[in-house]
């Protein structure tokens, strides 16, 4: 869950540079832009879900 | 490539600077003081000589390899293109500072201010570690936030990719963060983060059915000092950083110290009127972390705010704070004794968002585009900053275990590892937080 949530918070940031370089229209960018911002904070949700389960665990 | 040089101050203008920039270590004691008020007693001497020790390290590790991976804007540095677009993305700077000239230029300024915010940034993770982390892994922890991630993202953003936004991508006018807030506050927030998952909450702060123990703050007063220390701190803070790294004209430090200064005191005053509401009562430890968040929020934007604007960032960021706080802890079950992740992460990302919607900027430069610009630098903090400081201290942890044994913490961090108390003389303490 933990290098999910990393590689998510990655790809989310991946998806804003590709819109930034790729994308020709500002509307087409800030979509992209916020979709891949959506990603990150899946990713972060799944950090702090690990670290729940963890700290859980350890008691 | 070279990127665009920075231009040359008159002598009054050079003076004003570097009496600004020597203000800066101010904010670094009021961070030390507060890190310390915050935490337990036990832990107290630890707390102020790692406060020491990680600026130390800080300053060195900058100095050696951290400046040659940032750099200054107009200097050398690494770039590749896409779509005929150049992308300069790290410094090309020599080791140790060679060939620099220690003069009244402005790139020697930076480097001094640049020094004193990197020793800021590594402070704030000690917040969040208080009571639990280990002298030698604070250090080496702080080697790698002031070799690498720090002056990486700094370089993109004063000077680098980020900033050139605006002109290679007609993005309003650049990522924009004069004073830090995402630079210096956000990424020590991040790394904060980091560290508290690493690390794991302190012993006796969780039941098994994950309900919070509250550990009180053991000096509010030094909290509360720290606070008007780092007042002085961030004037100079946000006032160098406009000038040097915002392009600022140095007639506008009053406006920038206007700004700074109301945004502190709506996030202190919102911040008491927030827990007066909620505990009957202004709680003095989170009005000092709402004093903080004003500051923390109005450097990104302070030199472009009207004075209205700079009291709505800091009651924004006043609210935030408390509420923040109290998600962290009792959701989340994020440890952070000092409220590092929320003033510093948090309060950092909302100043980031003021520039594109309240500040002058956004307004001048179209405000979607800058709105735009801003996004991307927040997605690339969340993106890539945080996984890197995550990634680095979790590899650290994995050779060089960061907490210290629960032996190390129940006695506390003074005996511990420095083999006295902060207070010989007061040795009587309870164990009312350790539960088993």
């Amino acid at each position: 869950m933990r290098l999910a949530g990393l590689l998510l918070l990655v790809a989310g940031w991946g998806i804003d540079m590709s819109a930034v370089a790729l994308l020709p229209s500002l509307m087409g960018r800030a979509g992209f832009a916020l979709a891949g911002v959506a990603v990150e904070l899946l990713g972060l949700a799944l950090m702090v879900n690990f670290h729940l389960v963890l700290n859980a665990g350890k008691g | 490539m070279t990127t665009h040089p920075l231009a040359s101050l008159s002598d009054a203008s050079a003076v004003l600077c570097v009496l600004l920039v020597f203000m800066v270590p101010m904010a670094c004691i009021g961070l030390a003081l507060v890190n310390t008020g915050l935490g337990r007693s036990r832990s107290a001497a630890h707390a102020m000589l790692s406060s020491l020790c990680v600026c130390s390290v800080a300053a060195i590790v900058y100095v050696i390899i951290g400046f040659s991976f940032q750099g200054a804007p107009g200097g050398q540095a690494h770039a590749f293109a896409i779509g005929g677009q150049t992308w300069n993305w790290i410094a090309a700077e020599p080791f140790f500072l060679r060939g620099l000239r220690f003069d009244f230029s402005p790139v020697s300024m930076i480097v001094l201010l640049q020094i004193f915010s990197v020793g800021l940034a590594s402070l704030i993770p000690l917040s969040s570690g208080a009571d639990r982390w280990r002298l030698g892994a604070t250090c080496i922890s702080t080697a790698l936030l002031a070799g690498l991630t720090y002056p990486l993202f700094a370089h993109w953003v004063w000077g680098g990719w980020l900033a050139q936004l605006g002109p290679n991508y007609g993005l309003g006018s650049g990522f924009v963060d004069a004073g830090g807030s995402g630079t210096i506050q956000v990424v020590g927030g991040l790394t904060a983060l980091s560290i508290t998952w690493i690390l794991g909450p302190r012993s006796g702060k969780y039941s098994q059915s994950g309900t919070s123990a509250a550990i009180p703050a053991y000096n509010v007063v030094l909290a509360l000092l720290g606070c008007l220390f780092a007042w002085i701190g961030w004037l100079g803070l946000n006032s160098s950083g406009a000038i040097l790294l915002g392009g600022v004209e140095p007639s506008r430090v009053i406006l920038v110290a206007v700004n700074t200064t109301l945004s502190a005191a709506a996030s202190a005053l919102v911040a008491a009127a927030v827990t007066r509401v909620r505990f009957g009562g202004p709680d003095a430890s989170l009005v000092a972390n709402g004093w903080l968040a004003g500051l923390v929020a109005s450097s990104a934007g302070a030199a472009f705010l009207k004075p209205a604007a700079g009291i709505l960032v800091g009651a924004v960021a006043g609210a935030l704070v408390p509420f923040a706080i109290d998600l962290l802890e009792s959701r989340l079950e994020v440890d952070d004794p000092g409220g590092a992740i929320s003033v510093h992460a948090i309060a950092g990302l909302w100043g980031l968002c003021a520039v594109a919607t309240l500040s002058d900027v956004g307004a001048q430069s179209g405000s979607r585009g800058q709105w735009l610009a801003q996004l991307v630098g927040i997605a690339t903090l969340l993106g890539f900053v945080l996984p890197l400081t995550y990634g680095l201290n979790w590899l650290l942890n994995r050779v060089y275990h960061q907490r210290v044994d629960a032996e190390g913490e129940w006695r506390g961090l003074d005996l511990h590892e420095l083999g006295a108390g902060a207070y010989p003389e007061f040795v009587v303490h309870s164990d009312d937080f350790i539960q088993g």
